[in-house]
């Protein structure tokens, strides 16, 4: 039984917790939910007439997230834009989930099955991009595909094609850029997950008259299915927002939704839309996730 | 006195040597059985591993037929060879030289997925993802087999090893007992001609070990399949196998049945690792060898002359007054307690020691004191001369 000092220490070391997370909380206070709910303020007011917002209540906003109003009398109409926007989003970080999914689990798998000496080298090396700013990373990849960038340039030189392959400025140029920029998202949980992998399982699996595919199919993949479902969330959460990217390689027409909410605080000076469309984004990925989570974790843990 | 093993020593044993043992063994051991029945055969396997100056030969050209249906042990300590042969079997590794056949058929080159043969690995490698039902039906399943027969075998496994009741838990919710009994009834589900068992006993304590050693003969006697045995427990083998290969240094030294192995050693290694053992130096002589202190005593030395090493067990070493008829002056030098037996060490007039094993008294004292002048006798055609 506790006894009366017993219970005053227990509570004077909560009290303690607390006073020593203040200083975090209030930033995470300020910096994460404050925003936050100034940006769903913002997506129910009217629009200001040169940017910002009106206070005026106003679902404006989100109406507009799928409907534009036509100049001359006013209907709504379906926003063919936004949803092309919208898809392609969907679509390139769908696509490039996958794409570095497919690249990065045989790397993780080599990674992992190396000797622990040659293992952190392998892990250092993958770090490395990190070093140095996005903008510049990405300035670079145009510099590699551009119609006069150094593929281009060589394919040319040595003659295999006549006229430059046109890359730049095309969900290609997206894809490859948020491909090489999240690769490193993808390998590092990867790598965990294959590195708990007992190996000794697979001569299990061969044993018991599984091909190798079957053995990846029914055993590898299984059992390092929360590294994949980490790996794709670090990677698909950032691309649905990715901004840079697509601004620097996909020029101004292939806009993601990043691109999209910037034009609206931007030139478009329709805040209350743009804070709409942060919101709905930030609802759809939350959803999405949900669904993911439950559909990855299904199975594999009766008590989940 | 008591030896460890002598692995450099036995390097120069030659497969020669071996190759007469099969021969002989096929002549009046093998009786009527032929060799197209034999579940399991290795011709002149041998794997290397590592490359150039560092090669390291596992196994060393051996040759051994395993018959259907019987229980068969690969006995050793570690590093002698039998896991890499067991890994050969089942296709994990592939031979640097030789031949392997299963029922018949070469299967030397093929994946392990190809060979009709299952694993008790001794981590057991159950999959965590799967439950108990579906680790046993996980052969089946990859097979192709329907999924009502994969069921019904299921349920005949889980009866087999009496864990009915744990069908749906998760391999991690059970004891390392019932792990073991998954791993096994997930190896015999697919009804493989040979179950290969890697040292599947050694992770479980004393108790369990014993239960497990009695279950495990009882599941062979009832499925009838042949069982590949690796241990490095000499008593584990003599208990339940039918036939014991004793393997060291990448050979297998000696193969027979337990009682065979125990009581006709064929070498200093084996005499050595199974049980305790006293080796004596001695010369042949006509009727039998002289011993370094002079005594002659009566042993089939097959007329061989020069220096000789016989092998006698502390068991069959008789302890009596110096002048009894027969008696080997000696000395006692001490004596060790060991609950159900008496160790005493004895010294001979040449000064070599020898160990005698007397049941103990009520009291568990020693009934003899050290420095007692005694005699020592040897149970008629005790004393083994070995092939060294």
């Amino acid at each position: 039984m506790a006894s009366e000092a017993e219970r005053a220490q227990a509570a004077a070391s909560t009290r303690n917790a607390w006073l020593l997370s203040t200083p975090a909380l209030v930033l995470l206070f300020c910096a994460a939910a404050g925003p936050l709910l100034i940006v769903l303020v913002y997506s129910f007011l009217a629009k200001g007439d040169y940017g910002g917002v009106a206070w005026n209540f106003s679902t404006d906003g989100w109406v507009g997230i799928l409907f534009s109003r036509d100049i001359f009398d006013d209907t709504l109409q379906l926003a063919d834009a936004h949803l092309t926007i919208f898809w392609r989003s969907v679509k390139i970080s769908l696509l490039t989930t996958l794409i570095t999914f497919a690249l990065g689990f045989p790397t993780a798998w080599f990674i992992a099955t190396r000797p622990p000496k040659a293992r952190a080298m392998w892990l250092f090396l993958i770090t490395i991009p990190f070093w140095t700013n996005l903008l510049i990373r990405t300035f670079a990849i145009n510099e590699m595909i551009r119609n006069e960038g150094v593929v281009n340039s060589f394919l040319q030189g040595i003659g295999l094609i006549s006229e430059p392959i046109r890359m730049i400025n095309t969900d290609l140029a997206v894809l490859i850029g948020m491909t090489y920029v999240y690769l490193p998202l993808m390998v590092l949980p990867l790598f965990a997950a294959i590195d708990r992998f007992d190996m000794r399982l697979l001569e299990a699996g061969y044993d018991l008259y599984a091909s190798r595919l079957q053995v990846l199919r029914h055993v590898i993949l299984p059992i390092v299915k929360p590294g994949i479902v980490a790996g794709s969330i670090l990677v698909f959460v950032p691309s649905l927002g990715a901004y840079v990217t697509p601004r620097v390689l996909g020029g101004g027409k292939n806009m993601m939704i990043g691109n999209f909410i910037e034009l609206q605080f931007g030139q478009g000076r329709n805040w209350p839309l743009g804070a709409a469309l942060s919101i709905a984004l930030l609802l759809i990925v939350m959803i999405a996730l949900i669904f993911y989570v439950r559909a990855a974790t299904k199975g594999s843990n009766p008590h989940g | 006195m008591r030896e460890g093993p002598r692995f450099l020593l036995l390097n120069r044993i030659g497969c020669t040597q071996y190759d007469q043992n099969i021969r002989k063994m096929k002549t009046h051991d093998r009786g009527d059985l032929l060799a197209e029945t034999a579940a399991i055969m290795a011709k002149g396997v041998t794997k290397a591993f590592g490359q150039g100056e560092t090669v390291v030969r596992a196994l060393d050209n051996v040759s051994c037929e395993i018959r259907t249906g019987e229980f068969f042990t690969l006995l050793g300590p570690s590093g002698c060879g039998k896991t890499t042969l067991l890994r050969l079997i089942a296709g994990f590794e592939m031979p640097t030289d030789g031949q392997i056949l299963i029922d018949g058929q070469d299967v030397t080159g093929q994946p392990p997925n190809k060979r009709a043969v299952n694993t008790v690995f001794q981590s057991y490698a159950l999959f965590p993802h799967l439950s108990v039902a579906e680790n046993i039906g996980f052969g089946l399943r990859m097979k192709g087999i329907a999924r009502a027969e994969i069921d019904r075998t299921v349920k005949e496994m889980l009866a087999l090893v009496k864990l009915e009741a744990m069908a749906g838990r998760r391999t991690s919710q059970l004891s390392g007992g019932q792990q073991q009994r998954v791993a096994l009834a997930r190896a015999l589900a697919p009804r493989p001609k040979v179950l290969l068992l890697d040292e599947p006993l050694s992770a479980l304590d004393l108790k369990l070990r014993k239960e497990m050693q009695v279950e495990l003969k009882r599941l062979q006697t009832e499925t009838g399949i042949t069982f590949v045995f690796v241990t490095h427990d000499q008593e584990e083998a003599l208990t339940m196998s039918d036939r014991i290969a004793v393997m060291s240094a990448g050979r297998i030294q000696q193969l027979g049945a337990p009682r065979e192995i125990y009581t006709r050693p064929r070498n200093r290694f084996v005499a050595s690792f199974i049980g305790d053992t006293n080796f004596l130096g001695a010369t042949g002589v006509p009727g039998g060898a002289k011993l370094g202190s002079g005594q002659v005593i009566a042993v089939d030395t097959g007329g061989k002359g020069g220096q000789i090493t016989l092998a006698v067990r502390p068991e069959h070493v008789e302890i009596t007054t110096p002048d009894a008829e027969g008696a080997i002056p000696a000395e006692v030098h001490g004596s060790v307690y060991f609950g159900t037996d008496m160790n005493y060490q004895i010294a001979l007039a040449d000064g070599s020691e020898i160990e005698a094993c007397v049941q103990s008294g009520v009291t568990g004292e020693a009934q003899i004191d050290r420095g007692a002048k005694v005699g020592i006798r040897f149970a008629p055609g005790s004393v083994l001369m070995l092939e060294d």
